[in-house]
């Protein structure tokens, strides 16, 4: 049986901040950030965004680009750190706001940067078997960076959302196979009812990123018995532009292949959008036959690899909606003083 | 706003929902279930408005009501939908002042919160096409 991607949406917000903003403001050296990060600027959500408004524009561009019928959808997973309400799931908000309700089954998922692949693998596991003819499988954020931590530079918003199916006719892109590596590490956490996350330091680069990719992107090409030249693209979790260049060069992968999915520099970490971001822009040119490997990571840890075929199918919907390249060009760059007001920084009461 | 009043009315916001007179040709937001040309000849059916239109007047709100203050200062305009019918919304994300006859389009925004613990109420805005 055949299983893929039949649509995908992405949405930016329209509003950036400059790396040199940020540093002017906690005196850093904004050029050595620039640098080590490989971050220029970052995404901002306006004033009335949030992980659901911007799930909803994603998932309103997948519904828009393969034009099918929403009533279709059988379930709405909405993967996010930053789901707006703690109790009161995000993919009912989608679900209603794409006409897919009410005949559906929705949940939220969460793990870090990786809940929205977690979504598109439980898609993939009902339409398999039936359950429902589609699948809404969302990955969207706001991330927060406390004040002056490092992770400001680099957090910021987005989303991608993957309509999931197994009719061949209508699959743009043939998810061949998908593999998780999963252990319990403490790089990266939030407690319950604080603003901010906490990251564990040392544990962020080797025990956290690089051993959850790498062991999960050779886990799936061992699996499936493919190499990295066996691929036209490859897709790393982006939570700065260091990572994904690193974990390339140690997995065997081209600048060449990462490079049309490395939409960090422009836009910072989309956290659960990360990943699904660089699959979405590799999609707007890959095409057809050309094979795209994958691999999500979520702190806490865990990751999720994909490999993908693309299909005929691609040319006819992909510019039925806007791609990531018209949604990163044209933004509104604004100071920190408008930032932490985007970002309720600044509290009234 | 009531967390009752709100849901009655959640489909028409988030999705531009109204009706369509099939006998004349009009086109109702907020909904109408009698055509007010037609009245008991009318036919209506539902109907959901592509959500492009014009700015027909605008304004800036800078003393914002309850649940809006975080928003201020904002543009609230009258849009005509292209299908005919006028309404009041907010029109965001622009790098240019709203000006009439501006091109927009609706995107899917929070309209306000009931303070910290309350309901967040979503719904339909505007974006300018370009620009
Ligand atoms: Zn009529």
């Amino acid at each position: 049986m055949t299983i893929g991607i039949v649509s995908y949406g992405a949405y930016v917000p329209r509003y950036r901040i400059k790396i040199e903003e940020i540093a002017r403001l906690w005196g850093d050296d904004a050029e050595a950030l620039k640098r080590g990060l490989m971050v220029y600027e970052k995404s901002v959500p306006d004033v009335d965004e949030d992980a659901a408004t911007i799930a909803v524009e994603a998932a309103r561009s997948a519904v828009a680009r393969c034009e099918i019928d929403p009533s279709r959808i059988g379930a709405v997973y909405t993967g996010s750190e930053s789901h707006p309400y703690a109790v009161k799931p995000t993919s009912t908000i989608v679900g209603q706001a794409i006409g897919a309700t009410p005949v559906m089954t929705a949940a939220d998922f969460e793990f870090a940067c990786k809940a929205g692949t977690a979504a598109i693998q439980a898609c993939m596991g009902l339409v398999s078997s039936g359950m429902i003819d589609l699948g809404l499988a969302i990955g969207a954020d706001v991330s927060q960076g406390a004040p002056g931590d490092a992770l400001e530079y680099t957090a910021a918003a987005g989303g991608v959302a993957c309509i999931i199916g197994k009719k061949e006719s209508e699959i743009a892109a043939i998810i061949e196979d998908t593999y998780s590596f999963t252990t319990d590490t403490p790089d990266f956490w939030r407690r319950e009812g604080m603003a901010y996350p906490e990251h564990g330091g040392r544990f962020t680069g080797d025990p956290g990123y690089f051993k959850h990719v790498t062991n999960g992107a050779r886990g799936l090409m061992e699996k499936i018995g493919t190499k990295p030249e066996d691929y036209d693209y490859a897709v790393f979790h982006q939570p700065n532009g260091k990572f994904p260049s690193r974990v390339a060069k140690l997995l065997g992968f081209s600048k060449a292949q990462i490079e049309p999915g490395l939409v960090v520099p422009k836009i910072g970490n989309t956290y659960s959008g990360s990943c699904l971001m660089g699959i979405a822009a590799t999609l707007d040119q890959a095409k057809p036959g050309d094979r795209i490997f994958a691999t999500a990571f979520g702190s806490g840890a865990g990751s999720d690899s994909f490999s993908i075929t693309v299909t005929d199918k691609i040319e006819e919907i992909r510019n039925r909606a806007p791609t990531v390249a018209e949604l990163i060009k044209d933004p509104i760059y604004i100071d920190y003083a408008r930032y932490a007001k985007h970002k309720g920084k600044i509290r009234l009461s | 706003m009531s967390v009752p009043r709100f849901w009655r009315k959640l489909d028409s916001r988030y999705n531009l929902k109204g009706t369509h007179c099939v006998e004349c040709g009009e086109y109702f937001y907020p909904p109408r279930n009698t055509c007010v040309n037609c009245r008991r000849q009318g036919q209506i059916e539902a109907y959901r408005f592509k959500g492009t239109g014009e700015i027909v007047t605008y304004t800036v709100i800078h003393t914002a009501a309850e649940g809006f203050e975080k928003q201020a200062p904002y543009t609230l305009a009258i849009i005509k939908l292209d299908e005919g019918p006028s309404l009041t919304a907010q029109v965001v994300g622009s790098s240019v002042n709203a000006y009439i006859g501006m091109r927009v389009r609706s995107v899917f925004r929070k309209l306000g919160e009931g303070g910290e613990r309350g309901m967040i109420y979503y719904g339909t805005k505007f974006i300018p096409v370009d620009g």
